[in-house]
């Protein structure tokens, strides 16, 4: 039977449908799951080879985006994604999916020697646009090293901050857990509202050392059909369709 | 018990949005001393008292796993025997006050548990560092600028940690009121002490009913009645016998007239639904009027469902609050009609007095319409994001006359399967309340919204303010769409439950008395599960605290729908039974504490004929087609002034602040092109495996409602037409809702305005074919202001709002479309772009000056032929243009494209002057020069060539008989006004 992918549901997740929809359109098989279900019975997730954290807000981002889920995830299921990793799966989290992966400390990951997190846009608003973004890891089996994405980012806290500031972003880079990166139209680096939370080194996602776990905060579920681009990026850039990261996925598995 | 202080900011080195916006809210509203604002959460947790060393454990765990980011704050923990914290400045402290629903605090003690740690209470607070400490007199203004006394407590300087209020308690003790022996002052005072808002008659008809009984009603029996028969529950109003006089109705032979309509809505947009269904025009109608919304078929399997609610008296007292709760309620009316449709996008329609109001001449128990504006934006962004449904239209308008009464109107579209629609409540069914819990928020606000605002309602209905929680709504929507569609074990698809409906205003009493009106409820409140004790009966039964809903559940499902809610973490409560008796017995505690016959609760509300007149002349003057001769740069800065006005400007700062794309449907987005340009319409693909969408629009004319309110609702219902035109809808498949938000209506003049707007319901849908299927209104929107107030008020405005001490909104209708889109991947926005170098924009348009002068007939085929050509490919760009003119438009067509423009004003005709009003005119791109050649135009139409596209890839501009202005100047001038 082909790949199977487990869409976690909880409280204030909203991007279920459509994610798991990618996931099928790309052949895969994707279940809906409540994390309930999970936390109950913890083996569910040998069941599967790839693990979605969709967009939403999880417990109403209360306290902070992501937060509670990731305090869930942490101490309930630590141990078990753990294991869900080491045995080769992938994990994804999109937009709030991404905020819970870096609350729960699997982005980017305990054996980071900079840590990072996600923190409110620098605008202080919530924002929707499109944005173009490009892939930069190497060894990440949702990406190719150099393809480009158009998709939207909807987010209020998608601002990727590490510690130290601006003078430690070398080291950060060296790491290699910068997978994706906001870029201009023609692939130049992102000014202004390119890059539209202010996040540094215009990091749009981030992988684990594994490149196992990708998170990101723009929505590629929401730009895998032309009808859903803007009119006019539609007729050009129909090969940054974010389905491709879903195939990618997939085919990893075949 | 052990209380906790956690005091969390970000690091020094990380910028301080929230601190940020407070400080740019400040100088906005005159506070300049303070130059910087460092903004922090605090968080007040109640551990259980253990050794006081591992008590501080527990609590550095929660502070340092929990509450702050190890990477981007800090987090201060202080103890009962700590000092309290001292800030470097002023610390100003918002706590919300006791009782008021804190969903973080909430989310928190679900988060401790997760942890292991059951913390016996969590409170937050936002806390603020204003530096330097502003002086006296600023800080005195603090208070109103930084909080809401509506719901929090501003406290200057760090709040001494105290224990929560204790819940006050409740012993139980049956009320009757003595209605039966007052005479007409007493029955008057009644209802207004008792907030009933009910007219004499109405009273009198209670009284006689209870004399009748031979006892008096409980006070749950007279609040339940007050409710049923509000304004707002029941729509008294538009549905009574009207005896109207005065100018005569276009059509009419003579100059008056004298009509009587026996229930106007049936009489005039009720009717001309009918009437379209019997003659087999406009969409398919599978439920108008009837239901929490209206349904019309989307395709063989599937319907759409819309409905737009206003909540505008919550959200002039508390805006976020307001508009939040407008939104959950209007989410809720969707997932409430049928057997719950699935909400897929949002609209929102905001008037409210012009952001620039002077902040010195606010009047008692007003809000700043900018900061009413922020909050009600700031309600909507967090309500619909939060349940993940798309804001994808709107429209705001700016009026001083909205100044007492901003109106708040939130549309929301379900998607629903066709063999869902149809409900029915069966005798004995149980019924279950589902979401959250009832507390004390929200009593009376069903006859609040019916009542007019006063400067005292502040505090009067402090406690009609609702505190929304979308993500209970969002557990409550997953447990019903999976209720509805649920699978048995041998594979069957069944709906667990017979009927829902939501708990809005009115609370259980207007639920379940509505779901009971053709047989009977029997209902155990103390079933009822409360946010904390101490509630008397009548407060459970009125409550209109948020995300709940009730559903008739047969006996044989309840086990299932019980067990489906616990599994999605949602309470779901058996509270009574559903019978056939037409009585509706509530009982407390085994007391019956309420037994009402449901014929008199439903049928009893006396009828009165209202009069109502409206005496000027219907053949008001024409809009004007003078010409102005202006110098091409007199062209231009008129049309910079035009792009800059607050109506017309750029509302990106709202937009961008909704998610538009959430569910992957949103094709037509409400910024359009490279340049983020106006989006007419907003396209929607439903269902991912069908290339069918939906398009929504609204129309507003507020403009011309003085001249004459019938011509009003005309420009509206075509203005809606054309946005939905625009962008590919099908007019022959289109459908519309009416929102009347009126002034007081016991004035004769008011209520001919709502004739005339009504008849011009009938007139339009009936010739355009565009059937009424929802609609609600919202009266007596005026404000009395305190006379110290009036000359402030007057003086403040160069169009003096007020009238006898007053504030009365204007007419006000919007009109919301939905229209059929059979292929998506034919959408057009406004957003032109070159064809092989080739561009022109035209701009076509009835001939007529008037609407007076404008068949109605044959606007109907123009917007037909429009839309024909679009779908045919040979248009590929349009925007509506009214009545700014065409000129403002083109510059909005070429700011959306990024694009370079060479205009040619005509010398003479009815487009010499570009700023001139058209009745309805669409700016379009056609594919070829003759495209409009072989159609309807000439006939009564203009099709006239206005422009050249020219692709300049550097520096767009547009040119105007010579003149020039760059396209990122103009974006500029639209952009600013609103660019908060």
């Amino acid at each position: 039977m082909g790949v199977r992918v487990l869409v976690l549901r909880a409280a204030g997740i909203n991007c279920d449908e459509e994610t798991a929809y990618a996931w099928e359109r790309s052949g895969a098989r994707a279940d809906r799951i409540h994390i309930r279900r999970i936390i109950e019975s913890p083996a569910t997730l040998s069941d599967y080879q790839i693990l979605t954290i969709p967009g939403g807000f999880s417990y109403g981002d209360d306290i902070a985006s992501g937060r509670i889920l990731g305090n869930q995830l942490a101490h309930h299921l630590g141990e078990a994604i753990g294991g869900f990793v080491d045995r080769g799966g992938l994990v994804l989290g999109i937009c709030n999916g991404f905020q819970v992966l870096v609350r729960a400390g699997l982005l980017p990951g305990a054996d980071c020697p900079v840590r990072a997190t996600l923190t409110h846009n620098d605008s202080g608003r919530y924002i929707d646009r499109w944005v173009r973004m490009r892939a930069e890891a190497a060894n990440c089996p949702f990406l190719e090293a150099g393809e480009f994405f158009d998709v939207p980012v909807a987010h209020g806290e998608g601002k990727i901050v590490i510690e130290g500031g601006a003078a430690n972003l070398p080291a950060f880079e060296r790491t290699g857990r910068i997978a994706l990166r906001y870029v201009a139209a023609d692939g130049a680096a992102a000014t202004g509202d390119e890059n539209p939370n202010g996040s540094i080194g215009n990091a749009a996602g981030l992988i684990d050392s594994t490149g196992r776990i990708l998170g990101l905060m723009p929505h590629p579920e929401r730009a895998m059909d032309a009808c859903l681009f803007p009119q006019h990026i539609r007729d050009n850039s129909i090969e940054t369709n974010g389905l491709k990261l879903f195939q990618r996925a997939v085919r990893h598995f075949a | 018990m052990g209380l906790w202080r956690f005091e969390v900011s970000s690091i020094g080195a990380e910028p301080d949005p929230a601190g940020l916006s407070v400080r740019s809210q400040l100088i906005d509203f005159g506070v300049q001393s303070v130059e910087q604002v460092r903004a922090s959460r605090v968080f007040v947790v109640g551990l259980p008292r253990s050794e006081p060393t591992k008590e501080r454990q527990t609590a550095d765990r929660i502070g340092r796993f929990l509450l702050a980011d190890p990477v981007a704050e800090t987090c201060r923990i202080t103890g009962e025997s700590d000092p309290l914290p001292t800030a470097n400045g002023q610390a100003v402290e918002i706590h919300l006050k006791p009782g008021v629903m804190d969903n973080v605090a909430l989310s928190t003690a679900a988060a401790l548990s997760d942890m292991g740690i059951a913390a016996i209470s969590v409170r937050t607070a936002r806390r603020f560092v204003l530096q330097p400490a502003p002086v006296a007199s600023e800080l005195a203004r603090i208070h109103r600028l930084m909080g809401n006394a509506c719901i929090e407590d501003v406290f200057l300087g760090t709040r001494p940690l105290m224990p929560p209020p204790e819940p006050p308690t409740y012993e139980y003790e049956l009320r009757h009121v003595a209605i039966r022996t007052l005479d007409d002052s007493g029955l008057i005072t009644l209802s207004t002490n008792g907030h009933l808002f009910l007219a004499l008659d109405e009273m009198r008809t209670i009284q006689a009913h209870y004399l009748r009984l031979d006892r008096g009603p409980t006070d749950l029996e007279l609040e339940t009645i007050a409710q049923t028969w509000s304004e707002h529950c029941v729509h008294k109003t538009l549905k009574s016998a009207i005896l109207y006089r005065g100018a005569a109705m276009p059509g009419d032979t003579s100059s008056t007239t004298e009509r009587r309509y026996d229930n106007l809505l049936k009489d005039t947009i009720a009717r001309a639904t009918d009437e379209l269904i019997r003659e087999k025009r406009g969409p398919q109608c599978l439920s108008v009027f009837k239901d929490n919304a209206g349904i019309i078929a989307f395709d063989d399997t599937h319907a759409v469902a819309f409905k737009v609610e206003t909540h505008n008296h919550p959200s002039a007292i508390e805006p976020y609050g307001g508009a939040s709760t407008g939104v959950g309620g209007v989410i809720r009316d969707v997932l409430g009609c049928g057997l719950g449709a699935q909400p897929i996008a949002n609209t929102d329609v905001f008037c409210v007095a012009p952001p620039s109001w002077p902040n010195d001449a606010v009047p008692k128990g007003v809000i700043h319409p900018k900061t009413v504006l922020k909050g009600v934006v700031c309600g909507v962004r967090d309500y619909g994001n939060r349940m993940g449904i798309p804001t994808v239209n709107g429209a705001v308008h700016f009026d001083a006359r909205y100044l007492g009464n901003p109106l708040v109107y939130c549309g929301c579209v379900g998607l629903i399967p066709r063999d869902r629609i149809e409900k029915q409540v069966n005798p004995g069914d149980l019924i279950v309340v589902m979401g959250g819990r009832t507390g004390r928020d929200g009593i009376h606000g069903a006859t609040f919204s019916s009542a007019e605002l006063t400067d005292t309602h502040e505090d009067e209905f402090a406690h009609a303010v609702q505190i929304g929680n979308a993500i209970e709504e969002k557990k409550v929507l997953d447990v019903v769409m999976q209720a509805r569609d649920w699978v048995t074990p041998d594979g069957k698809r069944m709906c667990l439950f017979s009927s829902i409906t939501d708990c809005g205003a009115g609370g259980l009493s207007s639920a379940i008395g509505e779901m009971a009106a053709d047989g009977g409820a029997e209902v155990e409140l103390d079933k009822v599960p409360l946010k904390y004790a101490g509630l008397r009966y009548d407060e459970i039964w009125i409550s209109e605290a948020q995300e709940r809903m009730v559903l008739a559940v047969p006996e044989e499902n309840v086990a299932a729908l019980l067990a489906l809610a616990t599994s999605e973490e949602v309470e779901a409560t058996v509270i009574g039974r559903f019978t056939d008796t037409n009585r509706l017995v509530i009982r407390y505690q085994n007391n019956v504490v309420g037994e009402l016959d449901l014929r008199f609760l439903h049928d009893g509300l006396p009828r009165t004929v209202r009069e109502a007149e409206w005496l000027s002349s219907p053949t008001a003057a024409p809009i004007s087609n003078q010409r102005e001769t202006l110098s091409p740069e007199k062209i231009l800065e008129k049309l910079r002034n035009r792009l800059s006005n607050p109506n017309a400007a750029s509302k990106h700062w709202i937009i961008r602040q909704y998610d538009h794309e959430v569910g992957a449907r949103t094709v037509v987005k409400p910024l359009v092109g490279p340049g983020n340009g106006p989006s007419d319409a907003a396209v929607l693909r439903p269902r991912p495996d069908s290339t069918r969408g939906i398009a929504l629009g609204c129309g507003l004319a507020t403009e011309a409602t003085e001249r004459d309110p019938y011509w009003m609702a005309v420009a509206a219902i075509d203005e809606a037409i054309r946005n939905v035109v625009c962008v590919g809808g099908d007019p022959s498949r289109t459908a519309i809702l009416d929102n009347f938000c009126w002034p007081r209506v016991d004035d004769k003049r008011n209520l001919g305005a709502l004739v005339r707007a009504c008849q011009a319901c009938y007139d339009v849908a009936k010739a355009y074919g565009v059937p009424f299927i929802s609609g609600k209104d919202s009266l007596n929107n005026e404000f009395s202001l305190d006379p110290a107030d009036i000359e402030l008020v007057r003086n403040a405005d160069k169009t003096d709002p007020t009238r006898n001490g007053r504030i009365a909104i204007p007419y006000t209708l919007l009109i919301s479309a939905i229209a059929l889109v059979d292929d998506v991947n034919r959408c057009i926005t406004s957003a032109p772009r070159l064809l092989n170098g080739y561009g022109e924009l035209w701009v076509v348009g009835m001939d007529n000056s008037s609407w007076q002068d404008a068949s109605m007939a044959k606007l109907a085929a123009f917007h037909r032929c429009i839309a024909d050509l679009i779908r045919e490919g040979r248009i590929l760009a349009a925007h509506d243009c009214s009545e700014g003119g065409y000129l403002s438009a083109i510059a909005e067509m070429a700011i959306a494209a990024n694009i370079s423009v060479d205009v040619s004003i005509p010398a003479e005709g009815l487009l010499a002057d570009p700023f001139g009003p058209l009745i309805s005119a669409y700016v379009v791109q056609p594919k070829s020069a003759d495209v409009f050649m072989n159609r309807a135009f000439g006939n009564g139409i203009h099709a006239c060539r206005i422009a050249k596209l020219d692709s300049d890839a550097f520096n767009p501009a547009i040119k105007i008989n010579g003149a020039t202005a760059t396209i990122a100047e103009l974006r500029r001038a639209w952009q600013a006004p609103l660019d908060w």
